[in-house]
């Protein structure tokens, strides 16, 4: 089922347009899609990726943020994840850390359920939340052309960005789910696990 | 109403545990801890939406090797419940501090329920209960609790009774 306001971005090679060259990016990735496309694009020790905790990923971000704030950080995660975190995009912006940026692959679906039609897909414009909740800078990206220029933005501001995806599923590509193995490994990275 | 001195006990003993980072949902009980927190330099305090978000907050923390508490009140620990898989699955620490409602000459019934389930629900959740009942027992308690979440990297709450930091009133003139 096509909708009107489908985007047409392939999600892998945004998320591997942003990704790549990752520097010393911290990335942290919503359950579901967003995990895969992240590990797609190659796994790194300073991936962070979420398989559960829905709703958390943006708020994981801002205690990065706040913990490291000469890294950057960035939350990669779909319109499901952030509906359920809606609350979150106030508290990021209220907290103004300067080193995170949130990008959501919007596709108006629930994909890793059967692709129900999400909030997004019915009216929620999250760029339009994120604004209303204080965020000063926001951007979308519909073609490629914007999410190339989006790559360096969201390694440089205080941003939140909304690329349109196509609604097409991808295979599955699995990064690791061990939560404790990625924690010890993120910790270890950063130079932190002693403290 | 609250004594401040054990307040400010636990405010020091959450310095002297290393914390550094703390997410709160408001309650009146936790207000002298917010102050402080908003009033120290060496402390960042984020106010949240809604009580998970601290989970994920401290979550956040750590990866980046920074000690957080969350403050809440009992009604909180409810939304808090699928969240709590992210410290269990990740071994990492979680410190919260809850003060109770619905327990002890409370005034409004719909504290109740939340209130009765709280310690249940936590246990439940994975979760290590403390209860601090006593002014005498709680700087040691939060000390204690602090050590054993951020050492064996557990979640641990420690609840405030009502009794410990008074009923909340809502008629001053039946207070007098």
């Amino acid at each position: 089922m096509s909708l009107p306001n489908d985007g047409t971005l392939d999600r892998r090679v945004v998320v591997a347009t942003l990704l790549r060259d990752p520097g010393d990016l911290l990335v942290v990735t919503g359950l579901g899609a967003a995990t895969y496309d992240a590990g797609a694009a190659g796994d790194r020790p300073t991936n962070f990726y979420l398989w559960g905790a829905m709703g958390g990923a943006a708020m994981i971000g801002l205690g990065i943020a706040l913990a490291q704030p000469k890294r950057r950080v960035l939350v990669i995660t779909g319109d499901g994840e952030m509906l359920m975190g809606l609350g979150s995009l106030a508290t990021l912006a209220a907290a103004q850390a300067p080193n995170l940026a949130v990008a959501v692959l919007d596709n108006a679906r629930f994909g890793e359920t059967g692709s129900q039609r999400s909030h997004t897909g019915l009216g929620t414009d999250l760029a339009a939340v994120a604004a209303a909740c204080g965020w000063q800078t926001i951007a979308e990206a519909r073609d490629m052309d914007e999410v190339a220029a989006l790559r360096s933005r969201l390694r440089s501001e205080a941003l939140f960005a909304v690329l349109r995806i196509s609604p097409e599923e991808k295979p599955r590509h699995l990064p690791p789910r061990d939560g404790a193995y990625l924690s010890d490994r993120f910790r270890r990275a950063l130079g932190v696990v002693d403290l | 109403m609250t004594n401040p001195t054990w307040q400010a006990g636990v405010y020091a003993a959450l310095k002297a545990a290393r914390i550094s980072l703390i997410g709160y949902v408001p309650d009146a009980g936790h207000a002298h801890l917010i102050n402080a927190a908003h009033a120290d330099p060496a402390m960042q305090a984020v106010v949240l939406t809604t009580e998970e978000e601290g989970i994920a907050l401290s979550a956040g923390a750590w990866l980046g090797g920074q000690r957080a508490a969350l403050l809440m009140q009992s009604s909180g620990v409810g939304n808090c419940i699928n969240m709590l898989s992210l410290p269990l699955n990740c071994r990492m620490p979680f410190f919260t501090l809850v003060t109770m409602r619905g327990e002890w000459g409370e005034f409004n019934p719909w504290q109740v329920p939340m209130g009765s389930a709280t310690p249940g629900v936590l246990t439940q959740a994975g979760v290590h209960v403390r209860r601090a009942d006593h002014a005498e027992d709680v700087v040691e308690m939060v000390a204690a609790s602090a050590a054993l979440a951020f050492d064996s990297q557990i979640p641990v709450a420690v609840l405030f009774s009502q009794r410990l930091i008074g009923a909340k009133v809502f008629v001053k003139e039946a207070a007098q």
